[in-house]
Formats: structure tokens, sequence, C-alpha cells
């Protein structure tokens, strides 16, 4: 955190002031590691082992909080009969199917009964005991390389800092998610949580660390392919109607309002053309039909499906997993547009990319047609950034963009105004949608440059008389309301720019509400009702936040309620019940169908209802737990990740396992650090670190080069000899180092190096689809990598050694479509 | 106005330095315990002074940790040190500073400190400094003139921490000026306002020593006992640091002199020696000029 969120750390620092105890786990001691009271240096790729372990010390010791576990979870849920637990069948859970690698939900649904003593056997809680009950300190230090004593030391921490009085928050970055496991990494931190009754209460939660400004946003309103704004699921082929569509979401909680929330975004977008008569032109909208992320589309153009690529303030050719593929697939495209600060490697390729050197590309062989826009920088341009606790600011343009800059917002109205024009004429019906867009934004200046502050006000939502709203409560189903993103709605409140509020903290309440504007209506915290009892009192004054006032009937606190404000915490639903009404007024979760915090899920994972280890794509050491070695339904595309499966008998091909990370100095793929001395030169060269033990195994000096080489490619790197790296005792004394490796250098900038990403797979989390980029293994030797084919003969003959095919039989036959 | 003195503890610097009425003495107090080494103040230093700004091909990794500035100079006037500190076996950082877990190679911990000229209380560049071009500003600070300056670098040899130093291209000193022009207009110094711990403290010195007691004695509680103040003292060397220092060891671990002694201490007891030394040499020459004459 002090390292990639230096500003959010102060909070830390503050906190540690205060009392607070900061334990680190990370594999390697950073920046982060020097300032918290503990460092637990672990493998990476072992986090399931180390946060099960704690779920168990939590079950076995009795330290649940046990009222608000029964009141508030799903712990009293009973399952299915025929549901079969990972711990029953060697890693696996009941309804697996080993050819398409996914799972039949339909074991894993609970039956509707529920046993508040939670003792049935086939309970959520007693099912949870069991799935972790070989989760202990002795599988930890196997594992992850942690010490018994280490490990009860953070347990017993934890703990103690959980309960009625006190909260433990868990803050989380990339180091968690990139992984074939990455969503099931934070669901067991989830299951902690709701287990120590850390969740909606001041001081708990999970806080996911972003890796850019605005992440939050772009899921929000997402730039994801399967996703519509406010979470809404992008439509799949088979949801031919509206009405077929909606089935996919609940009908109880917040979702049962899921009509108003489409038909309110598809008014928004569609205006006068959207009608009840025509669904609201819901049946025209693109529909998925499978795969369509990131790593399948870079694929697809190698294999000749994609013609043109538009690439916003993203560097693949540096900053994605297996960047030798990237580039190759840009090599394949017809024009790809590149928008930047400056110019990278992305728009580059086709002259400097390390293929060209290898001989694997030829730059009077490359179609590709690069058009390289400069974009305008933020201070350049006004709009809101969302933030990790989903509160947006507005920021002011402070000056104008240099030169040909524009705005991303510019581009993209005035690219839909050109494609817009050239439709007008058009009857066929794929234009259609194109046309009847709403696509009217005021524009000023000699650019033209589009109304941030109406987009936003569309975001919004307005009613009937084209007044704003004030917030997603006054979202219609019936078409009379429009609204660019539900969750957003209230962000206009008032007719007013609530995320431009900077009110100094002195001036009003800890929660400081009048500083921006979060999502949902302004809450700070989501879940806070979970903050008082099922009475509606505060669980300790300490702790105290949201609270029932029975004398004026209503929710009331230090911030707004997540709750409908005059619910009584005595309601009862009535049977048949949708929508909110469905709640019962001691269900805090109110996006969930049964309001109750999910320890088990049984729906919308495709890995597992409960979070299982297995080992890395890549992995020198098999699975101490399972049979099953890796995750059984991750994301693997042919020939390209070389398994722990595959290398089995291998590993002392690949010994080592590396990871891969950022520094404080510079910005992701570099586009943004790279380009200016300031930062540059504060870490001019690409470095590994490496433990004095492995430096002495390989040969390596500090301030030397060596040479990593994984199964898709060599690269070269000086060499950091630290203590702050130190090798891991796991099973049975096996030694496991760890090289640690920063990603940001490329061929473009004043500081330029090779291309860290190119050592990694194409292996993803089969959920959301995100690389595993935080794990895999390589060989270390000391010197600097071959130049020209040469390199290629390197990578060869490890790939030899452990029995996979070259390289360029490799690439051609991905080339072939395999 | 009392006589210029060298050495020893001064109240008023300002004052002493000839400003009849001054504001308060300011400084830094740069708490070490937590820098988070991410280089801020060194970024926001040479962004608000301009400073020239390096050529890419030049740009190597010294392999010092994660330290790639090497040393406070004329383009670098913040510097972060890191420290990759081997801790015995046996050893135990306290309880407020990290280090790794104990094993049989002992543990590491990670010391970042930043670094910036120390504004002393007797400034040796100042006191050497033959064309005026250093002075001691209303503030209490010491800054360069450059328009002033000539290039003789009697300042270079004179500071006991190597902090001001000669551009190559120019040939003039540079060193931190405590933002003198941000000052002025009522704004902390920039790496100050950048630091996001406030590991750098900017503020009136009284103010910062009393700050700086209380968070030392936090660590002493807290079982951080090599913790310890720099520069704090205005008997030691130098009369005391317009910028000090809290530090996890001893300042040779940073880099750091352990007992700075203004460089200009000696000078009035060597003009006495010089000063005897002529005085001698005068009347040998008187000596042996009437001792001519006797003879003549």
């Amino acid at each position: 955190m002090a390292e990639c969120h230096p500003v959010a750390f102060q909070w830390v620092v503050e906190a540690k002031r205060r009392g607070a105890t900061i334990v680190h786990v990370d594999p390697r001691f950073t920046r982060t590691s020097a300032l918290a009271n503990i460092h637990v240096p672990s493998r990476v790729g072992g986090d399931i082992v180390l946060l099960g372990a704690l779920v168990n010390y939590v079950l076995s010791g009795g330290h649940e909080f046990r009222e608000y576990v029964t009141a508030y979870t799903n712990a009293a849920d009973i399952l299915p009969a025929d549901y079969q637990d990972a711990e029953d069948s060697d890693g696996l859970f009941s309804g697996y199917d080993p050819v398409t690698r996914t799972y039949d939900n339909s074991s894993w649904k609970p039956t509707g009964e529920r046993d508040l003593t939670l003792t049935h056997p086939r309970c959520v809680f007693q099912v949870l005991k069991r799935h972790f009950a070989r989760y202990d300190a002795e599988l930890v230090q196997r594992v992850c390389g942690i010490s018994e004593a280490d490990f009860t030391r953070l347990a017993g921490i934890l703990v103690r800092a959980s309960g009625r009085e006190h909260t433990t928050a868990w803050v989380y970055a990339v180091g968690w998610t990139q992984h074939t496991t990455g969503v099931q990494h934070i669901r067991t931190a989830a299951i902690l949580q709701l287990l120590l009754g850390n969740m909606g209460r001041p001081g708990g939660g999970i806080m996911a660390l972003r890796g850019h400004a605005s992440i939050q946003g772009c899921t929000d309103i997402p730039t994801l392919f399967d996703l519509l704004p406010g979470y809404l699921p992008m439509p799949r082929a088979e949801d031919e109607t509206l009405d077929g569509y909606l089935t996919r979401l609940p009908d109880t909680g917040f979702w049962g309002n899921k009509r108003a929330y489409l038909v309110s975004l598809l008014k928004a977008w569609f205006g006068a053309a959207a009608t009840a008569e025509n669904e609201y032109l819901f049946p025209l909208l693109p529909r998925l039909t499978g795969d369509h992320g990131t790593y399948r589309t870079v694929l697809n153009m190698i294999e000749g499906g994609v013609k043109g690529y538009f690439l916003w303030g993203q560097n693949p050719a540096v900053g994605s997993a297996g960047s030798r593929l990237q580039r190759l697939a840009l090599a394949k495209l017809d024009w790809l547009v590149v928008r930047d600060l400056a110019v990278i490697e992305s728009a580059t390729f086709w002259q400097d990319s390390p293929e060209i050197a290898t001989g694997e590309l030829a730059t009077e062989q490359i179609g590709t047609e690069v058009f390289f826009l400069p974009a305008a920088s933020h201070v350049e341009k006004g709009g809101t950034f969302t933030n990790t606790q989903r509160m947006l600011q507005w920021h002011h343009k402070a000056l104008d963009p240099p030169g040909d800059a524009r705005s991303d917002l510019w581009f993209a109205y005035h690219l839909g105004k050109r494609i817009r024009a050239r439709v007008a004429e058009s009857d066929a019906e794929r234009d259609r949608l194109l046309r009847s867009l709403t696509w009217d934004y005021p524009e000023s200046g000699d650019e033209a440059e589009p109304d941030a502050e109406a987009v936003l006000q569309e975001i919004n939502g307005s009613g009937p008389d084209g007044k704003l709203l004030n917030g997603f409560g006054e979202l219609k189903p019936d078409g009379s309301t429009r609204c660019g993103c539900w969750i957003y709605s209230g962000c206009y409140a008032g007719g007013v720019n609530q995320t431009a509020r900077r009110k100094p903290q002195s001036e009003q309440s800890w929660v400081a509400p009048e500083w921006g504007w979060a999502w949902p209506a302004n809450r700070r915290m989501l879940y806070n009702r979970a903050s008082a009892d099922p009475q509606g009192k505060p669980w300790s004054e300490r702790k105290r936040y949201v609270w029932w006032n029975e004398q004026n009937g209503e929710w009331t606190g230090h911030d707004v309620p997540d709750f409908e404000k005059t619910k009584s915490p005595d309601y009862i639903p009535p049977d048949g019940a949708v929508g909110p009404a469905a709640l019962a007024g001691t269900d805090p979760f109110i996006m969930q169908r049964d309001g109750r915090g999910a320890l088990f899920v049984w729906t919308g994972l495709k890995d597992g209802p409960l979070p299982t280890h297995y080992e890395s794509a890549e992995s020198p050491v098999v699975n101490d737990v399972y049979k099953q070695d890796t995750s059984p339904a991750s994301v693997l595309y042919p020939r390209d990740a070389a398994t722990s499966e595959q290398l089995a008998g291998h590993a002392a091909t690949y010994p080592y396992i590396f990871t891969t990370y950022r520094l404080t100095e510079h910005h992701t793929a570099g586009g943004m650090s790279r380009t200016l001395s300031r930062l540059s030169e504060l870490q001019p060269e690409l470095f590994c670190e490496v433990s004095p033990q492995l430096a002495a195994e390989r040969g390596l000096e500090n301030g030397g080069w060596a040479t990593i080489i994984s199964a898709r490619a060599a690269i070269e790197a000086r060499v950091l000899v630290t203590r702050r790296l130190r090798p891991l005792r796991l099973a049975d004394g096996a030694v496991v180092h760890q090289v640690g490796l920063p990603y940001h250098w490329g061929s473009e900038g004043l500081v330029t190096g090779d291309v860290v990403n190119d050592l990694l797979p194409f292996a993803l989390d089969p959920n959301v689809l995100i690389q595993e980029s935080k794990v895999a293994t390589c060989d270390v030797r000391a010197g600097r990598r071959p130049r020209g084919p040469a390199l290629i003969e390197l990578v060869d003959s490890y790939r030899h050694q452990a029995g996979l095919e070259p390289l360029d039989s490799w690439t051609a036959s991905t080339q072939e479509g395999s | 106005m009392t006589a210029n003195r060298l050495y020893g503890p001064l109240a008023d610097v300002s004052g002493d330095a000839g400003y009849a009425e001054h504001p308060q003495r300011v400084g830094f107090f740069t708490d070490t315990s937590v820098c988070i080494g991410c280089k801020a103040c060194e970024v926001a230093c040479k962004e608000w002074n301009a400073l020239p700004e390096p050529d890419g091909d030049v740009l190597t990794l010294t392999g010092m940790s994660y330290d790639n500035t090497g040393a406070l100079g004329s383009n670098s006037w913040r510097h972060v040190a890191f420290i990759e500190q081997p801790v015995p076996a046996n050893g135990h950082a306290g309880e407020l500073i990290t280090q790794q877990p104990v094993d049989a190679d002992g543990a590491t911990r990670w010391l970042m400190a930043s670094d910036v000229c120390k504004h002393c209380t007797h400034a040796a560049c100042l006191d050497v400094c033959p064309t005026g071009a250093l002075v001691r500003t209303e503030f209490g600070t010491v800054i360069v003139q450059p328009d002033v300056c000539n290039g003789c670098a009697y300042c270079v040899s004179a500071c006991p921490f190597g902090v001001i130093d000669r551009r190559e291209d120019d040939g003039r000193a540079w060193k931190c000026t405590m933002c003198y022009d941000r000052l002025r207009g009522g704004l902390e110094p920039a790496c100050a306002k950048a630091c996001p711990t406030d590991s750098i403290q900017f503020g009136p010195l009284d103010e910062l020593r009393a700050v700086a007691q209380s968070r030392l004695e936090e660590l002493h509680a807290g079982g951080e006992t090599q913790a310890r103040l720099y520069l704090d003292d205005p008997d030691d060397g130098i009369g005391g640091g317009g910028a000090f220092f809290l530090l996890l060891d001893e300042p040779e671990v940073y880099g750091l002199p352990p007992d700075p002694v203004v460089t200009t201490r000696d000078l009035p007891r060597m003009w006495q020696w010089a000063g005897a030394a002529a005085v001698v040499l005068a009347a040998g020459v008187a000596v042996a000029f009437s001792g001519r004459r006797d003879t003549a």
C-alpha cells in the first residue's frame, strides 16, 4: 500500500499512531512492511491456505461473533443432501464436469430450511467448519512457509481486534486478485470478516486498492465486456426479451427494482425512441456469445478474427500478461488506434518490439495501420474520479491540453457524432441503435468540448419533467425516468453537482458526508445496518454508527443508513413479497436476495461455493491439500500456460517463483512515468530482487545482470541482492526462492528495459477473467541475455528440457487457431 | 546588536544576522520513523525549484537498495536514503518499527530517511562565503543568491555535512532554500507539502522541537530504545539545525556525521594564532632590522 498508494497510506500511519496494529502479509519486505508492526513473508499463491487457516482458527476456537453470524449471515442455511464438499472429493465440489471444466451448481442451492442453532450437520456453519478443518498452522507452514509461531501471533491479533468493541479492516490490491483463484481470495477474506462481525461496522470491511485512478469508476460504468452500467449484467445471446433478461437478477432485495434500473438506463441512452412497445430497444442491444475478454480477444487477433483495436490509456505491449503474444496480436490487425499521453510501446511495436530483434516480426511485413492520437491528461479536462470508497470527486480543468491532445470525452463524443452522421440516412436495422442514441451534449470552446457536467447529469437521471432526480429511489419501471447509472443517481441531487463538494473535515462530522459524493445515496459505508444489533441498537457505544430510533420510527446515525429508512427491526416480510419488502428488518445485506452475508455462495461463482486451495497455474510445488492440483475451472488457453501438471517432474527447469509488482516511482506500463525525467531518474532500470541465498546459488552479483527465463520468454535485468527477500521453507524442508520483478519498463521513454510481462502465461480466474500475473515459474542465470534469434534458442532449450514444444511451433499453432 | 558569534547556542539567529524585526525561525523536523521512501519530497523539490533535469541516457541503477539519487547535490536538494539493516538473530526492533521475522539468518529492517540542508544555526558555508552570496534570511534559514555567487566553492569544503555543491555546467553553488519564495508567500516548503505521511514537518522551530520530543518519548515507550533526535540541540557543534531529524539508529547508519562541528568554530582562535604569529614575525623582523642597525 505504501508502495502503490502512498497518499492513502497516510491513513494507515495515522491509524498506527492511534494504536492500531498493522500487519503486512507479502512475499517481499516492501516499503509497506517497513512501516507495519509485523511483516509476514509468505509464498505467493498460498493465500487461501493462510486465510482459510484464520477461518479455522476462528471457528475451532469459538472466536466468531455468534449473534452477528446467526442473524446476519447464511450460516444457518441447510444445504441439500447431495452437496459434496471439496473435502469429500479431494478438491472438487459436486457438479463438476472435467470435460468443460465447469460446475453445475444445482446441488449447492440451500434447501430453504434454516437451523439457528447452527448445529445441523448440513448447515453452512458446519460445512464451513469441516471445509477448513485441515487448514491449520502446520499446513500454513507447509504451503506458505510461514512459521507456526508467526501464524499464531497473526491469528491472535486478528481475533483480539474483532468483536463488539473492536473491528479489523483488510486491505488488498492485485496481490490477491491477479491469480487463477483471485475471486476466491477475496471470498475467504469476506468469510473471515463476516464470522468476526467486521462488515458494515466502522473500522471494518474489506478495502480493494485499485490499480489506477478511477478503476472503481470503470467497473461502475464499465469498460468491462460483461457488464452494463450499475452492475447490470450484459445481455447474452439467449436473452431475447427484456422480461427474460430480468429473470437473471434476483426478485428480492434491492435488485428487485431491476426493471426500473434497466428501463431508466435504456431511456437515458435512447430517449424518445425507447418505448414500452419496442421493449425500450432492449432487443437490439449487442449480446454476449461467449468469452469476449481481453485475452480471448488477443488470441482472436492472432487467429485473424479482429480487424481493429482501440487502446485508451492502455499499453498491452508492456502492461498485459504475455506481452509477447499481445505484440504478435497487434501485428495482425488492420488498424489500431492508440490514445495516450505519450508515444508508447503499443504504438511503436512495429518498429522496435523485441520480436523485430529476434526476427519473429519484420516491419515491412506488418500490415497494421497505427493511429496515434494524443490524449489530454486529467488536469486538462473536467470530470470525476471514483475512488475505492465509491466516492466520486469532481476535478476541474486547470489548463488547456497541448496541441492536438483531446479529452477522452471529446474523442468519444465526436467519434460518435461522425459515425452517426454516416448512418443518418440508413434504414438498416443494425444502424437503428446508433440512430436512436441521445447524443446531444452541449459543446463549448474552439474545440467543441462536450460538457462533462451534462454527462454527469445524464448519469444522475431525470424525471418526466426533465428535473434532475434526487436518488435511485425515484426511478420508475414505466419509462418515465431516465438514468445513465442507477447507483450514481443522486450525484446531482437538488440540481447541484454533489461530487464537487469540498467542505473541509474540520467543518463537518468525522464521516465527512459533504466531501464529494459516494454511491449509493451518498453512503460512506455499505451495509451499515449491520453496525447495530438485530433490535437496532449499536453493538457497542464505541462502534456506534447507524441505529434505530424507536421514537421517530426511523433509522438514523452518523452515515446515511443503508436500509429502508422506516423499516422497523421487527418487520417480517409477508409470504411472496418481492423487492426490498421481501427482506426482514434484520437483514442488512440488502443487495443479496436473502439479505444475509454469504458465507456460502451457491450461485454466481464458477469455481466452487467455498474457497479452496489450488496451486497457481505455474508452481514449483504440487498441491499439498488436495489431489486436484490447480483450479479446476481456471481459464487456460491452449498451449500457452505451462501448468504445474505439465511441468510435473520438470520443476528443475523452472525452479523459482517470480512475482511482478509496481514501484512507487513508476506507474504501470510506464507511459506516465518513464516519459518524465523526475520519475525516471528515481528508478532508472529494470531490476530483479533476489535473496543472498539465491544470488549465491546462481552466482548473481548486486548491480550485475541476470537473465530470467520462463516457458515463454527470457529477459534481462540488473540484480538487487537483498535480505528483504528470503527463501521460504515449505513442506518437508523444501526451500522455495522467490524472485521479485517490477514491470514498468519497455522500449520507449527516457529509461528503457525488457518487458517483464513477456514471462507470464495467459491463465485466468474463471469468474472475472483476470490474469494470473502475481505468480509463475522461472530460472535465473547470471549475465545478460542473448541478442537476436539466439534469444529464442535459449527459451527453446528450456522448453525442450521441460518437454514443451519449441516456441515457434507454439506461436504458429496458435496462429492456426489451435 | 551583539557581535557575531561563530559557535554555541544562539537564541535569535535572524536578529543576530541583523534583522531588527523578523518572523519566527522556521525549520524542518524530519521524522524518519514514518518515512515510506516514496521520494515525493525529491520530486516536489525539483519541480518547484525547477532544478535541471538529467539526460535519460546517463541514468543507471546504483544498486544501493532503492536509492538512485545517491546523495544531496547541486541538483538534488532532498535525498531519501534507504538502509537495509541486518538485525541480529536476537535483535528486537521494538513494537513500532517492523522488521522481518527473525530466522536463522537474523532479520532485516529497512530504514528510510529524507535528508536535506540543515540550515545550521552556525552555518560555515555562510561564514566563509567571500562574496556575500550566502545569506541568512529573515526566517533564520540560509540561502545562496545565485546572481552573487562567483563559484569559488569555499562553502563546499566548509559544510560539515557535504550538502552544498557546485553545478558542473555553471560552476555556482546550489542547495536547499527551504523554498524561500514559498515562505515569503506564506506557503510551506514543497517537500513538506508533498510528504504524505508527515515525515517532513515544517513550522516554527521551537514548536517542532516540542513535537519531536513527544514523538521520541512515544517511540521509547514502544521499545524503540535506539530512536534519537539529531541536530535538535542548540548546544551541539552547529548550534542546532534549522532542519533536524528523528533517527532510529546512529547517525553514521544514515551517512550523517555523528558529532558535526561548524568548520569555522576555530576561526577566531585561528585568527588569534595568525595574529600572534604575525606579531612574532613582525617583532622578529624588527629585531633583525634593529640588530642590523646596531651593528651598523
